[in-house]
């Protein structure tokens, strides 16, 4: 190889290339190779040592759900033909993954009753910050309106975005468990660029999403872009997006059939009316015919994007999510039309009845009344920490320490718990009996009668 | 090519699985409720149901799996071939990666499960920082990005930070023609501006146009290297000094590391801030277009700046997530980054080590080297001319020019063409400022007989060329469909199936 490339040593391409200021001469300070099966033991050995979701009877959801997934959906993203090429930029030999991309919009825009999608974008969070970004580049205006019950990192990921496209974010307070519909329609005007909000929210509590898109102005031509970020899986008993005033949906996509994966890799969700298809953000397949006439699949659009338009493109975003998008569309097929609402109403039955359970603990009283689909919050008459302390030396992870996740003092005492079909009744049980035992220890009475007795 | 769902009778291409199957079928069997039944309006008021089911598929396992299963067919794979994509480093997947991602430990772990109970996983995350700084010669590194291109925008915000910090409001950034597109439409995100820059005769940047651009007003300048001709900057040390001679920062796009593992460091060549493909140089697979992971290293003075968190060992040894950081440009995205991806290339860095990482990107380079001489044979050469330089780095860019003016066959005939001998096409058509380019990078796992094969196709195309230039313009004649209508798609979007 060397006498053909015409040099007389490896060294050669390099010492020709590569000035010697620059070279480094030294071995890269990191341990030396290892086989296979020592690389595996080592890797098996760190995962170990982690409180996974089949060690622990976890309840914790707030943005990520351990949904049960389908065996079918390991098989199919283990495929070579699925796992290992890159953006179908040769269409002719990418058909199978544009023709994924095709069908999994579709499905979006079904579940969300938003005429177009595109085909994924990273994940749930800075979903909302390229929605964002889509609105300023569609109405130019220069401020973002933000229910403060969205979950608290897609609002810092907003604030991050926001500041380098120059946009200023203003937060409407919650009222009862849900975004004040007065302050809400208070803070926007001719200025505001996007109005968003959570469907359910960060507490689990379910919006009048009808009610904020028609406050925010929907349909007139003043009115900003209005956004609400979705849990997908609720959409099977959730009035969709687009018949609620919608403008745009974006949201997290993990309960669909992807892992957890200790936060990602997952895919956001992104879908809008047919007027925002040219400003969207990402890939987008489309059909059309190949010269003999047969139907095919390409990547259109693609004046959009950054590879195309550079500086003046509508998003930076080069690939999407398309194995995490795959697994999307899989589960939702698997799923198919009666089992995504079928799967909801579990959801809101197991739901509902953890909710009343966990409320007649001494103790323990509902953080809001408003209707909840898989996910509720309560207020502890107790340490909150010490509480899943206690819960987590049982083996039961009774959700998320609200306060220690939001730094809010409001949301001290706050418990975040979520259900999804794979806690049973029995779990549910289990949970209230942990729960009830740990806060009876906790409460100033307890630990009193604990110290009397030591 | 293996046989295709187009060959086999009865099959109907582009038909989705919308379009099949019946109503009442299903695959999914709901788990009972087991929880005493209540008025659906007690649990969710009318007004805020939904009324119709949405038109999911109503389809059997079976069905689905053979959907699926055919569909995938219709995919050229690297499992199956050859893939010079240049730019993408298209290296095999080990599956041992697979394998180890999949542990309950790491695929079950819970992202907010309190830092006591995921040790392993903060323990993996900041050993892999680690390397990952290491490697780049940086000693800060934040594995929050999602991609590539998010963690371009984390470096165009840190660098930013870093000026407004110290009260100078930069706003224009620098970038050479070039570039990735990501690199300048990154910039139009952050707010800033892009001033390009020309490259000079070597393929390099034009340091008298760099020093007419740099002033007080420039950012940061975003530079790969190799760059995109696949050359290594041999002025870099004189470009670190003048961007830094005027207080600006440099910036590494990753994309082509691959050359330069454990051989050169972007730290030690005056880069302030890196970011890392996780899907490119270390292997996480492409997955037909993400997903992708871009985390970041950055020198001493960008380090406040980080997105948050940050993976921290405490003086006891033990491991928690850092959010303590006030000058942070803040979160990029929810949770902690593309965990899945970061076992993955961790596990690949402990299989190659030290010497192995080295090793791999002078393969990298040696067989980018070999291919090109073998493209670059008399017959060859005079049509698909080397666009810039003698030797390459890990990728290597032809012009397609002399072709196209000799022979009426475009670049991206010769591409479609490469369908039909089983070989996926390398990058067309970019870097913008080659006529007609056609960019290689085959990567280190590659053997010199697949090199081979992949040349004697494109000496073999380009002989047929000259017998009758009409082959290539409508090649691919084998593949499921043949060209497609791109304009008519673009023109009048199909974008969902009409249900």
């Amino acid at each position: 190889m060397l006498a053909a490339i015409g040099v007389g040593s490896l060294e050669e391409l390099f010492e020709r290339q590569i000035p010697d200021a620059v070279r480094l001469r030294e071995p890269l300070a990191l341990p030396a190779g290892m086989p296979e099966q020592d690389v595996f033991e080592h890797l098996r050995e760190l995962a170990a040592r982690n409180g996974d979701v089949e060690q622990q009877l976890s309840f914790l959801g707030a943005g990520m759900y351990d949904h049960y997934v389908p065996a079918l959906v390991d098989m199919l993203t283990e495929r070579s033909e699925f796992l290992t090429p890159y953006t179908p930029y040769q269409p002719e030999v990418a058909q199978g993954g544009l023709q994924v991309m095709f069908e999994y919009q579709t499905a979006i825009s079904e579940l969300t009753a938003l005429p177009v999608s595109n085909a994924s974008v990273y994940e749930g969070a800075s979903a909302v910050a390229a929605a964002a970004y889509m609105a300023k580049l569609h109405n130019g205006r220069s401020s973002i309106v933000v229910s403060e019950a969205l979950h608290p990192h897609s609002i810092e990921t907003l604030r991050t975005y926001a500041r380098g496209y120059g946009m200023a974010v203003r937060e409407v307070p919650t009222r009862d468990g849900v975004t004040d519909a007065g302050a809400w329609a208070a803070a926007i005007d001719a200025n505001t660029s996007a109005a968003i909000f959570a469907q359910p929210n960060f507490l689990g509590a379910v919006e009048d999403a009808a009610a904020l898109s028609e406050a925010a102005g929907a349909g007139s031509v003043e009115a900003p872009v209005v956004v609400a970020q979705v849990d997908p899986i609720t959409l099977g008993v959730l009035a969709p997006p687009g018949e609620c005033g919608v403008d745009v949906a974006v949201g997290e996509g993990q309960p669909l059939g992807n892992r957890l994966d200790f936060g990602g890799p997952s895919f956001g969700l992104f879908a809008a009316r047919e007027e925002y298809l040219r400003r969207m953000p990402g890939r987008i397949a489309g059909a059309t015919e190949d010269l003999e006439g047969r139907r095919g699949f390409v990547l259109t659009l693609q004046t959009r994007e950054q590879h195309i338009r550079r500086e003046r493109a509508t998003s930076n975003i080069c690939t999407a999510q398309a194995l995490n998008a795959l697994a999307g569309v899989v589960y939702l097929s698997w799923l198919g039309r009666r089992g995504i609402v079928e799967l909801g109403e579990l959801l809101l039955a197991r739901t509902h009845y953890a909710r009343e359970q966990l409320a007649t603990i001494e103790g323990v009283e509902k953080l809001h009344e408003q209707p909840v689909v898989r996910e509720f919050a309560l207020r502890l008459d107790a340490d909150v920490a010490a509480v899943r302390r206690r819960c987590l030396r049982a083996g039961v992870n009774p959700g998320l320490d609200l306060h220690a996740h939001t730094g809010r003092e409001r949301d001290r005492g706050g418990l975040l718990v979520a259900l999804t079909e794979r806690r049973t009744r029995a779990d549910i049980d289990r949970l209230a009996e942990v729960l009830a035992g740990a806060i009876e220890a906790e409460r100033p009475a307890g630990a009193q009668a604990e110290k009397a007795l030591a | 090519m293996s046989v295709t769902a187009a060959d086999r009778p009865g099959s109907e291409p582009g038909r989705t699985i919308f379009q099949k199957g019946a109503p009442g079928r299903r695959a999914f069997v709901c788990p009972q409720h087991e929880v005493p039944e209540v008025d659906p309006r007690e649990l969710l008021p009318e007004r805020l149901r939904r009324s119709a089911p949405p038109s999911l598929p109503e389809v059997s396992e079976p069905e689905l799996v053979r959907h699926y299963v055919g569909v995938s067919k219709r995919n050229y794979d690297l499992d199956s071939g050859f893939y010079p994509l240049g730019s993408c480093t298209m290296k095999h997947n080990p599956r041992l990666h697979e394998r180890a991602a999949a542990l309950p430990g790491h695929a079950r772990l819970h992202p907010l499960q309190d830092p006591e109970h995921a040790q392993g996983a903060l323990e993996l995350m900041w050993r892999l920082q680690g390397a990952l700084a290491e490697i780049s010669g940086l000693p800060h590194v934040s594995l929050q990005p999602c991609a590539g291109s998010q963690g371009e925008l984390a470096g165009v915000l840190l660098s930013r930070a870093y000026h407004e910090d110290r009260g100078e409001q930069r706003h224009k950034v620098l970038t050479p023609d070039t570039a990735h597109g990501t690199n300048p439409a990154t910039v139009t995100m952050a707010g800033l501006e892009v001033v390009k820059l020309e490259t000079n005769e070597a393929g390099g940047v034009d340091l008298e146009d760099l020093r007419r651009k740099a002033d007080r007003d420039v950012a940061c300048l975003m530079l790969t290297n190799p760059n995109t001709l696949g050359i290594f900057e041999e002025n870099i040390s004189e470009i670190a000094e003048i961007v830094h001679g005027v207080g600006a920062t440099l910036y590494y796009d990753g994309a082509n590391l691959n050359a330069i593992m454990g051989l050169s460091r972007p730290g030690d060549m005056g880069f302030d801030i890196v970011h890392f493909n996780l899907h490119k140089s270390f292997t996480q697979p492409h997955g037909g277009g993400g997903p992708g992971s871009g985390p970041i290293a950055v020198s001493e003075r960008i380090s406040p700046y980080l997105p948050v968190p940050v993976v921290a060992r405490g003086a006891d040894g033990s491991f928690a997530l850092d959010h303590e950081r006030p000058k942070s440009i803040g979160r990029l995205r929810a949770f902690h980054g593309n965990y899945g991806t970061f076992v993955r290339a961790y596990a690949y860095i402990c299989s190659l080590g030290a010497d192995g990482l080295k090793d791999a990107s002078q393969t990298a380079v040696l067989n980018a080297n070999y291919l090109l001489a073998r493209l670059q044979e008399q017959g060859l050469a005079e049509y698909l001319p080397l666009a810039f330089g003698e030797l390459c780095m890990h990728e290597f860019v032809l012009s397609g020019g002399p072709m196209k003016r000799r022979l009426q066959v475009k670049t991206l005939d010769l591409a479609k063409r490469l369908l039909d001998f089983g070989f996926h096409p390398p990058t067309v058509y970019f870097p913008l400022l080659v006529e007609e380019a056609l960019m290689v990078e085959p990567t280190e796992t590659e053997t010199k007989e697949t090199l081979d094969a992949f040349a004697e196709a494109v000496a073999a195309i380009v002989a047929e060329a000259r017998e009758d230039p009409e082959v290539a313009a409508g090649a691919p004649y084998t593949t499921p469909v043949r060209r497609l209508d791109e304009v008519a798609a673009a023109k009048h979007p199909v974008v969902r199936e009409a249900l």
